[in-house]
């Protein structure tokens, strides 16, 4: 295989591994309001509390380490496609930069809400949450429809548009299935990772969003596929729609590991068909096509791009084996039980 | 402004800011990690408060490093796109490197660490603060790599094509002379700003003579680790003045504002004065220091700002060299002076508190407090001086700045982030001071005994 080729697989998987795990914690970031509502409680926010608190601490010992995956692809882009590099985030500058405040503001929060004991405080972070989720849970599937779809690249590669070229009604419906696939891959993750009330009522929201979510990404799929659609991505993207399918099925019988391999199976195969459809560009023109970015155009020196073969292919299997063992390591189930109330005016918080 | 001058501020206010949390990570985490290894040797109960205290201050200030991070993975495409295109084939390399084999280690590991108390077994969970420690220091080498590449690049050729750079050998940029006497430098720096926040906190608390014995050992610990750390910071950054004499010949003269080649040449420790070459009107001068600096002989020669001029015309072609000399001049003595006050406090505290000691003075813990902020402040004069020193440069001898900018990214655009950028990192500097100032004064939690295995005990998750 040309070094070419391997590097445009593996920027794929990275993008893969982004979507699939901060997937679901930008879902869980989404849900906050909608599983822990304020309103529903009748104890003074007490259960609430506690309820948000499990909800978060479900993602907590992963959360950041899912977001570096966004951060290796955006370094690997820059070692073996540089053109590519430097056109994307030059041309979706505005975009690129609200994602990248929400994804600050977003961290921040996780980190600092439970640290002081202000039931003001908690709120205002509780918002950063979920709008710091929702945004780019939203954003990521506008940037990845506009490059399927192609922007106006000028014979220098320089991004010609404006931000208004970026918000067409193709690319607002791939925002609106990734954010959609993301809220129910965090529901799933919800169901299968907590007990108890949070658990009851992910499945019970589960049940009403099967259909609409079902309904979007399907609409994009047969959208990206009738526009760019190639035999191979048929594939992927019929086999997309299945794990989806099969994924929801199971949620409904309560299966709740084989929903999650589904949500994930789903992810996994829409970043394959995009990546699939795209091929062998990596950003289109839609000026002109002697203009598009291709992996050949774009790319590094075969002697860069081997060189970080040797670098991934060392180190990635090493990754994934240390990644794969926090998630066993935290296999447990999170009850209310173990999210004993904040120690007030301490500063230490909870035991688990 | 234009988008240039826009962007200029705009990396320079998100990298001062990102580097002010970041060699406090690196310090802190090798120290927590000590101070988790104390407990675990010895069990003595004392210890494991000290490793929850400081390391609450610690992921406080962790989540603001790395989140100001993600804006430095992506703002080389954004602002810098005719830069990236020039440099990635070389200088992406060390930054997917970067992400690879350091993000994931200390991301992964330190959410170990923050959720695994109880749930690992003890060694196993000290195993994870020293594998993220050590993740934060591998971070420090691969950009230390690709920045040192802009400051001397190596192991590249120039495509007649197309004009851009391309790698031909990994090990010499990996192994770059410039990386090798940069990475002691920042990391001691990174060592003596761990040090100096905890002896700096614990002189807090030892004052109200709170928790004596923990805050004392806390304390003496800081101080020797700051004092080595200080000598290393002297060592490399003798031995790096050296390097970067004969890398970047005009540095060194703008360093010193030297115009004139001089041999003999003194370092002044302060001018009144333009610094524009014309006269000054007083100076304080050490005879020899400048060309001991500069060639590691008293009486070496060191080259003046306008023969480097003249020589840098003839080679690269007509146009100014010469960096702002005020502020390389400047900060060149700034961050020398604050670092060495800060090895010397850390050295005075250390005779002071001698064999049981505890001085009560209001002066002693006053220092102790302002030793926290020196080297902080040491470190940000240093990047401004190696950075702004380097102009007009992005790449030495290769990229001018003025065209590495994005051309198709409008002032417009530039004010927007530059505006967005400054303000939320400002009302994060807020918080983030406040919670980190809260936590200091709230000293650790009571605790008795040693926690067994899956027993519950008070931890750092959310």
């Amino acid at each position: 295989m040309e070094p070419t080729t391997v590097w445009f697989t593996l920027i794929a998987v990275l993008w893969t591994g982004y979507f699939v795990l901060e997937g679901f914690d930008f879902g869980v970031g989404v849900l906050l309001p909608v599983l822990a509502p304020r309103r529903r409680a009748l104890d003074g926010g007490g259960t609430t509390e506690v309820d948000r608190r499990l909800m978060i601490n479900s993602i907590g010992p992963v959360w950041d380490g899912n977001e570096v995956w966004l951060l290796v692809a955006g370094g690997a882009t820059f070692a073996a496609f540089p053109e590519w590099y430097a056109t994307l985030f030059s041309g979706f500058y505005l975009p690129l930069l609200v994602i990248l405040l929400a994804l600050i503001v977003r961290g921040v929060a996780f980190e600092y809400r439970g640290k002081v004991d202000s039931a003001r405080w908690r709120r205002n972070w509780d918002r950063a949450i979920f709008w710091g989720s929702l945004i780019p849970a939203f954003l990521w599937g506008v940037a990845f429809a506009n490059i399927v779809r192609g922007v106006p690249l000028d014979a220098e590669h320089h991004y010609t548009g404006t931000l208004f070229t970026l918000l067409n009604p193709y690319a607002l419906l791939g925002g609106l299935t990734t954010l959609a696939v993301f809220t129910l891959h965090g529901a799933v993750f919800l169901a299968l990772k907590t007990d108890g009330e949070i658990r009851w009522r992910a499945r019970g929201l589960l049940t009403r969003l099967c259909a609409p979510v079902a309904v979007v990404a399907a609409g994009f799929l047969a959208f990206t596929q009738i526009e760019h659609g190639r035999p191979m991505t048929w594939v992927t993207a019929g086999a997309a729609a299945a794990a989806l399918l099969g994924g929801l099925a199971a949620a409904l019988r309560g299966r709740e590991g084989w929903a999650f391999t589904g949500t994930a199976v789903a992810i996994a195969l829409t970043v394959a068909t995009l990546f699939g459809d795209l091929w062998p560009n990596v950003m289109p023109s839609s000026t002109a096509d002697a203009f598009s970015l291709t992996v050949h155009n774009a790319a590094s020196t075969d002697y860069t791009l081997k060189v970080m073969t040797w670098v991934a292919v060392l180190f990635t299997p090493v990754v994934l084996v240390y990644q794969g063992w926090t998630y066993w390591v935290f296999r447990r189930r999170l009850t209310r039980e173990i999210i004993a109330p904040v120690e007030t005016g301490s500063g230490a918080e909870a035991a688990r | 402004m234009n988008a240039l001058d826009l962007s200029r501020w705009q990396f320079g206010i998100t990298t001062v800011y990102h580097f002010i949390f970041v060699p406090l990570t690196i310090g802190l985490s090798v120290l927590v990690a000590g101070m988790q290894t104390a407990w675990h040797r010895t069990r003595n109960p004392l210890y494991l408060r000290m490793t929850t205290f400081f390391g609450k201050l610690f992921l406080i200030n962790f989540a603001m490093g790395v989140l100001t991070g993600i804006v430095q993975e992506f703002q080389f495409g954004m602002n810098w796109s005719d830069y990236s295109r020039f440099v990635g084939d070389v200088f992406g390399a060390p930054l997917a490197m970067e992400g690879l084999l350091a993000f994931f280690l200390e991301s992964t590991f330190l959410g170990l660490w923050i959720f695994g108390w109880g749930r690992l077994s003890p060694r196993l969970h000290l195993a994870t603060i020293w594998l993220a420690a050590f993740g934060t220091i591998m971070s420090a080498y691969f950009i230390l790599a690709a920045n040192s590449w802009m400051q001397h690049p190596v192991g590249y050729r120039l495509d007649p094509e197309t004009g851009r750079a391309e790698l031909t050998s990994i090990w010499e940029v990996l192994t770059n002379p410039t990386t090798l006497v940069t990475f002691p430098h920042v990391i001691f720096g990174a060592f003596l700003t761990g040090g100096m926040f905890v002896a700096g906190v614990s002189a807090w608390h030892l004052a109200r003579r709170r928790d004596v014995p923990l805050f004392r050992r806390a304390m003496r610990a800081g101080l020797v680790f700051s004092l080595v750390a200080a000598l290393g910071v002297t060592v490399s950054g003798d031995v790096q003045a050296r390097v970067m004499t004969e890398q970047q010949p005009m540095k060194m003269a703008a360093a010193e504002a030297l115009y004139e080649t001089t041999s003999h040449a003194s370092f002044s420790l302060l001018t009144i004065g333009s610094l524009d070459g014309g006269e000054e009107l007083w100076s304080l001068r050490v005879p020899h220091v400048l060309s001991f600096m500069a060639t590691g002989a008293p009486d070496g020669t060191v080259e003046g700002v306008n023969d480097v001029q003249r020589a840098y015309e003839e080679r690269y072609g007509p146009g100014g060299y010469t960096p702002v000399i005020p502020i390389t001049y400047w900060t060149f003595r700034l961050m020398i002076g604050m670092g060495l006050l800060a090895g010397l406090l850390a050295a005075a505290g250390l005779w002071l508190t001698r064999r049981g000691r505890l001085p009560g003075g209001p002066w002693f813990h006053r220092a102790a407090l302002a030793g926290v902020a020196l080297p902080f402040l040491a470190n940000t004069m240093g990047w401004i001086f190696t950075e702004m020193g380097r102009q007009p440069w992005v790449v030495m001898g290769l990229m001018r700045t003025r065209d590495g900018v994005s051309p198709d990214v409008g002032t417009a655009e530039v004010v927007t982030s530059l505006t967005v950028f400054t303000v939320l990192y400002a009302a994060l500097a807020v918080v983030a001071g406040a919670l980190m100032a809260r936590y200091a004064r709230q000293g650790p939690p009571p605790q008795d005994r040693t926690p067994g295995a899956d027993e519950p005990m008070p931890v750092f998750s959310y």
